[in-house]
């Protein structure tokens, strides 16, 4: 209301003037490191749903086979050092982008994006073999409940890699400006989440698992 | 060669011309209505070349007020859709009784109830919610956009593809028949084998895409744009309350979203979850999607109570009583509304430890609530209240919620739940908080920021008819339900036996026709303020002495909504810059940093429309080619950095000279 | 004389609300639920009716025009007025859950019942009369293991006995409810719920489905008849007089979905049916069977670990065949 008069009066004339507004063009600090976090929270959630659904399913075998059956970690361990290693690869190339070295990070990048297709490759065969033996993700709720989180968990990695092809291209064009290098920090946040998320899978699901 | 059948089956999948409602003429009456008005619009647009201006200046804005208006724009359309599928519901079942099994057979019936449950929840109050945030949140924090403009773009987009996914469902195949929130084993496969089902999984997990964006964006904005000096103690309380509703969002969304992407599994890959055999457990699903969908009760009255908390305040001309207290309600609610899921079933057998448990953590976010309650009360203790519509809106909204209020704690008490769950009572009960609570709060909200977001004020003649057929419309509505469900009548039926009970159902429908002329009386509202619009015009920018800066800004806002970022010393921060005799500056302008618009946001939910609506009716290559236009659009994105630009400083003085101009005028 | 002959309306209207089955039921458990729900309004009305009158007071006391009023247009904190308005909702609350606590527990509906009715306790020698009740698409199967009869859409039970339903459901999920006999209970397929229960006076009640089921959910409904012994035990003879066999077979095609069932009477009921019907082994070769699913490993009661993992469904789940 134009009418100022109607609203109390002024404050008392010993305080220091006060300004309301910034003369100069002020920028809000940069969200989207926070943004990807929270982001990242809340995938964390679709995990816990899957985690705790397999919590609840994962013994419900149906006269299927059972964790101890069908699971094989040998096999696992070696995928889970691939992605492990992948998560230490790509720790590498952060570093080298720090130092704006771009050579060498893209090489580290290259390695870390091997390492994740090595990881969805023994992945795969696994599904392929269990399918084969029947132990397919209809075959009972504990499988239906192993297949989606494990599957889950592989098509993020699968996303991260796309993601990383698609990064190294815009690297390659537009060097490393500061966009790129927060996307660069965005992708190593997801990349790290998941190989947490990996740990989760692998001592819940696959250690557990063969417990009898 | 290939078969011809076959081909039609590959691209067609399921769909085939018997999902086209020849045979059921109120939908076909209704088709015909919709395709008309649908031409008529599409015709006038066209015919005014209104397009390009459509395209460049509303879908492919990044402008947050923009966006937000296109969300209530959004809200009151799908509400004309969802109160028609209410209205169908109260007229069956006024009229089917005995003999008589009414006009809808079981279903369609079945469709109305869930297709209006969903409607209402998933795209009246949601969109209306987050519009709300998306306009007023920015310009109360004096930001100059959200923190991801082009996400907020998406984010709409992405609303308005589920919306459409649940209108298509009308006229090509059918809704799910299962009840709001698709319950298996009756969502399955071996109970719905038909689209319906299918048609609602796809059309929330679209949604749910945007409003989960749009929680991230919402809430860092919050946390990153805050105007120097606004501390989080200094915050509006309206964007307090949007602050803990997006944090509610961001926590319960992705259960959502997991426990639809289970369903969805079930029903296309054969797995069994939530089915009856091979080790399916379908409690865990209502155990889950409650997990989401109590959150989800708070995510739609939190941000009502800060529009109260706004209004109260205004128009009582007194800050609000006991602001502290007031945040820390809402952040206790938010915290406790993950803990008191299991209320919605405790017929489900538990033990009666974890029964009383979650009974009593539901009865213990009456207290904060209780106290909010008490705080707007105490506002307009010693003061000078204004029945202005937005007030009006408020005192109806504090007697009737606590109605609502007091039957929701007695439903959680088990042993009553017992007698009461899934009656009527339980029906009258949510509809008491949810109009009596969530949609008499927006309709202030609109009322209270309509000048802000067009320059001039609602009609207040036409919207004090629509505010007394809403609220004694609401109470003929569902004081009947009440006392229904004492009488034991349980909800979702079509047909009832006991012909006793028909008076009552008479009353309701009654109370239905007056909230149908509330509506139009909105209706009406909207084209007399806009034809009155110059009479009405609010040139001050602060049309009801508010307290808050979006009232600092003129109205409609600049682009840049506040041509220097304000300093911020205490809450009311525009009412103690009035106190301060506050100038607006007039020179000494520099560039500003805007972001740019784009159309990606809307291509993609385009795609997604297609892809759901693909997923449907198994047309798998269509599905899989419009998944990969998404995949390459939105890389395609990622290559454009241009995203922003500065709008130069003659251009903002130009901008502010018409606004001292106009100001000058009217003094 | 007009305003009286509406006030007369009004409480004839209020009347008509306390003769509402749950306001006046039957049965001794819908009776304790009744006063609870009694006194729980009364405990929320004593916060409730103050905001109401408060708030239109002050909306009307404090309006702009009323220039009379008090006006202090700083004044928005009160210390004393704070803890106020937190305490006086904690105090009720704190009232209201120790009333459900004590509720919850004490009408608990697995609980095997104390008393028939107020100041008469369950007789030392009585037995429950137990019936098994199966929710089918759509209509409700009642099997009478101690008679031997089962019944379709219509249940019946002696006063003064404490009665043992077991509910399970074939296909989807529906809720067992007679408003005037005691609260519902889910049925739900593959488990088993409890409901425990007395009817104290005889009549006609109506019972029917509280969750919505599908198609036919609306003609989900049933006479619950509360008999005197005598007049029970006649029901019981007439259902064996009139009634057929409930084989396996006649089972299977029961089951199949239909709307708007007849009341039909079994004569005799294959042994073993219910717990069939719960396992879903009717057909044994099923692939859905339970009792088909042991594998060899699992020897530990699978079925449940599953419901003790989520919250409360351990009861439920004994239902379940373990490992025996």
């Amino acid at each position: 209301m134009s009418d100022l008069s109607s609203t109390v009066l002024p404050g008392n004339a010993s305080a220091p003037p006060l300004t309301f507004y910034d003369t100069a063009e002020s920028h809000p600090p940069n969200g989207t490191l926070l943004g990807f976090w929270v982001y990242l929270m809340s995938d964390c959630l679709i995990f816990a749903c899957l985690f705790a659904v397999y919590g609840v399913l994962g013994r419900e075998y149906a006269g299927g086979p059972t964790g101890a059956q069908v699971l094989e970690l040998p096999a696992v361990a070696v995928n889970t050092s691939l992605l492990l290693l992948s998560s230490i690869t790509y720790g590498f190339a952060v570093l080298e982008m720090q130092r704006d070295r771009q050579r060498p990070m893209m090489l580290w990048l290259t390695i870390t994006g091997l390492l994740g297709a090595g990881f969805i490759t023994l992945e795969l065969r696994e599904f392929a073999h269990l399918i084969s033996i029947g132990a397919g993700p209809q075959r009972s709720a504990f499988l239906s409940s192993f297949f989606t989180l494990v599957g889950t968990h592989g098509l993020h990695v699968t996303c991260g890699i796309i993601w990383l092809i698609v990064l190294m291209t815009q690297v390659a064009k537009k060097g490393l400006i500061p966009a790129n290098k927060r996307r660069l920090m965005c992708l190593s946040m997801f990349w790290h989440f998941l190989d947490v998320v990996w740990v989760g899978v692998f001592s819940f699901v696959y250690l557990m698992g063969v417990l009898p | 060669m290939l078969a011809h059948p076959d081909l039609t089956k590959l691209i067609f999948g399921r769909l085939t011309l018997d999902a086209l409602p020849l045979h059921v003429p109120i939908v076909l009456g209704t088709f015909a209505v919709v395709a008309l008005g649908g031409l008529v619009l599409l015709g006038a647009i066209t015919y005014f070349k209104l397009w390009g201006y459509l395209w460049r200046e509303w879908f492919t804005s990044i402008d947050h007020k923009k966006i937000g208006i296109m969300y209530m724009i959004l809200g009151f359309v799908m509400l004309l859709r969802g109160f028609a599928d209410a209205i169908m519901m109260r007229a069956q079942q006024a009229i089917s009784f005995g003999d008589n099994a009414g006009y809808l057979p079981p279903e369609h019936y079945d469709q109305i109830f869930t297709a209006h449950g969903v409607i209402m929840i998933f795209f009246v109050a949601m969109p209306m919610v987050t519009g709300m945030m998306n306009f007023v949140m920015p310009l109360q924090i004096g930001a100059r956009d959200v923190a991801f403009p082009f996400l907020n773009n998406f984010s709409f987009w992405m609303t308005v593809a589920g919306a459409m996914l649940v209108m298509a469902s009308l006229f090509i195949g059918e809704f799910a028949r299962t009840g709001w929130l698709a319950y298996p084993p009756l969502s399955d496969i071996a109970s719905s084998p038909d689209a319906g089902v299918d048609y609602y999984i796809w059309a929330l997990q679209i949604a749910g895409v945007g409003t989960l964006l749009s929680g991230i964006n919402l809430l860092v904005t919050i946390v990153k744009m805050r105007a120097p000096g606004m501390t989080l103690m200094k915050m509006p309380v309206f964007t307090w309350t949007a602050l803990c509703t997006n944090v509610l969002i961001v926590a319960a969304f992705p259960v959502l979203t997991a426990v639809l992407a289970l369903l969805a599994l079930d029903r296309y890959a054969g797995t069994n979850f939530f089915t009856t055999e091979l080790g399916g457990n379908a409690m865990m699903y209502v155990n889950l999607i409650w997990i989401w969908g109590h959150p989800e009760v708070y995510i739609l009255v939190l941000p009502v109570f800060g529009i109260f908390s706004e209004v109260t305040a205004t128009f009582s001309r007194k800050p609000l009583f006991g602001y502290t207290s007031m945040v820390y309600a809402t952040v206790v609610i938010t915290v406790l509304s993950y803990l008191v899921w299991l209320h919605h079933f405790f017929t489900m057998g538990s033990g009666a430890s974890v029964n009383s448990f979650f009974g009593i953590t539901t009865m213990i976010i009456s207290i904060p609530t209780g106290a909010k309650i008490f705080n707007w009360l105490f506002t307009m203790y010693r003061g000078r209240v204004e029945f202005e519509v937005p007030m009006m809106w408020t005192v109806a909204f504090m007697v009737t919620f606590v109605i609502g209020g007091m039957t929701g704690v007695l439903l959680a008490v088990p042993p009553a739940d017992f007698s009461l769950h899934n009656s009527l009572f339980l029906i009258a009960h949510f509809h008491n908080v949810i109009i009596g609570g969530v949609l008499f709060g927006l309709f202030a909200g609109i009322t209270y920021w309509f000048p802000k977001a067009f320059g001039f004020k609602l009609d207040p003649f036409w919207g004090k008819c629509a505010f007394w057929f809403w609220v004694v419309g609401f109470y003929f509505a569902f004081m009947p339900l009440y006392l229904l469900g004492l009488m034991g009548v349980t909800r979702r039926l079509s047909h009832f036996t006991d012909p006793a009970l028909q008076i009552w159902f008479q009353l309701a429908a009654f109370g239905a026709l007056l909230i149908l002329l509330g509506i139009a009386c909105m209706i009406i509202q909207f084209a007399v303020s806009i034809r009155r619009r110059e009479a009405l015009r609010d040139v001050t920018g602060d049309p009801w002495n508010g307290r808050t800066l979006e009232w600092s800004t003129s109205s409609p806002p600049p682009k840049y909504n506040f041509a220097f970022t304000p300093l911020v010393h205490d809450h009311d921060a525009w009412w103690m810059m009035k106190k301060y005799h506050y100038r607006r500056p007039l020179d000494g302008f520099v560039p500003i940093h805007m972001p740019m618009n784009t159309g990606a946001g809307i291509i993609l939910a385009g795609l997604s429309f297609v892809f759901g609506f693909a997923m449907i009716w198994y047309m798998w290559p269509l599905a899989i080619v419009s998944f990969a236009g998404i995949l390459v659009v939105a890389i395609a994105h990622t290559f454009n950095y241009h995203r922003d630009y500065y709008l130069s400083a003659d251009e903002v003085r130009r901008v502010e000279a018409s606004r001292t101009e106009l100001l000058a005028s009217h003094v | 004389m007009k305003a009286f002959r509406g006030l007369l309306l009004a409480a004839a209207t209020l009347l008509s609300g306390c003769q509402t089955v749950l306001m006046s039921p039957s049965g001794d458990l819908a009776l304790q639920q009744r006063n609870l729900i009694i006194t729980s309004t009364l405990l929320m009305l004593l916060i409730i009716v103050p905001v109401i009158v408060l708030t239109l007071v002050f909306a009307w006391h404090f309006r702009a025009s009323n220039k009379k009023a008090a006006y202090d247009p700083e004044w928005d904190h009160s210390t004393v007025l704070e803890l106020l308005i937190w305490s006086a909702p904690l105090l009720i609350i704190i009232a209201l859950g120790a009333v459900t606590w004590v509720s919850t527990h004490k009408l608990d509906p697995y609980r095997p019942l104390d008393r028939l009715s107020a100041g008469h306790p369950v007789p030392a020698d009585a037995k429950p009369l137990t019936v098994n009740v199966v929710a089918l698409d759509w209509k409700w199967l009642f099997i009478y293991p101690e008679q031997g009869i089962a019944t379709v859409n219509e249940l019946a039970a002696p006063v003064d006995r404490p009665i043992r339903f077991q509910i399970t459901a074939t296909s989807v999920m529906n809720s067992f409810f007679i408003p005037a006999l005691a609260g519902q209970i889910y049925a739900m397929p593959g488990m088993q719920t409890t409901l425990q229960a007395v009817i104290n006076q005889p009549g006609d009640f109506q019972g029917f489905s509280a969750n919505y089921s599908g198609q036919g959910f609306s003609g989900m409904h049933f006479v619950f008849h509360g008999m005197h012994e005598d007049a029970f035990k006649q029901w019981v003879a007439q259902a064996k007089a009139s009634g057929g066999d409930l084989s396996r077979e006649a089972y299977v095609k029961l089951a199949l979905p239909s709307e708007n069932d007849p009341v039909r009477y079994y004569a005799t009921v294959e042994p073993g049916l219910y717990q069939a019907i719960l396992t879903h082994c009717v057909q044994p070769d099923s692939p859905s069977c339970m009792t088909q699913m042991k594998a060899p490993g699992d020897d530990n009661a699978g079925a449940m670990h599953s419901g003790n993992a989520a919250a409360g469904m351990a009861d439920m789940r004994a239902a379940r065949p373990s490992s025996d």
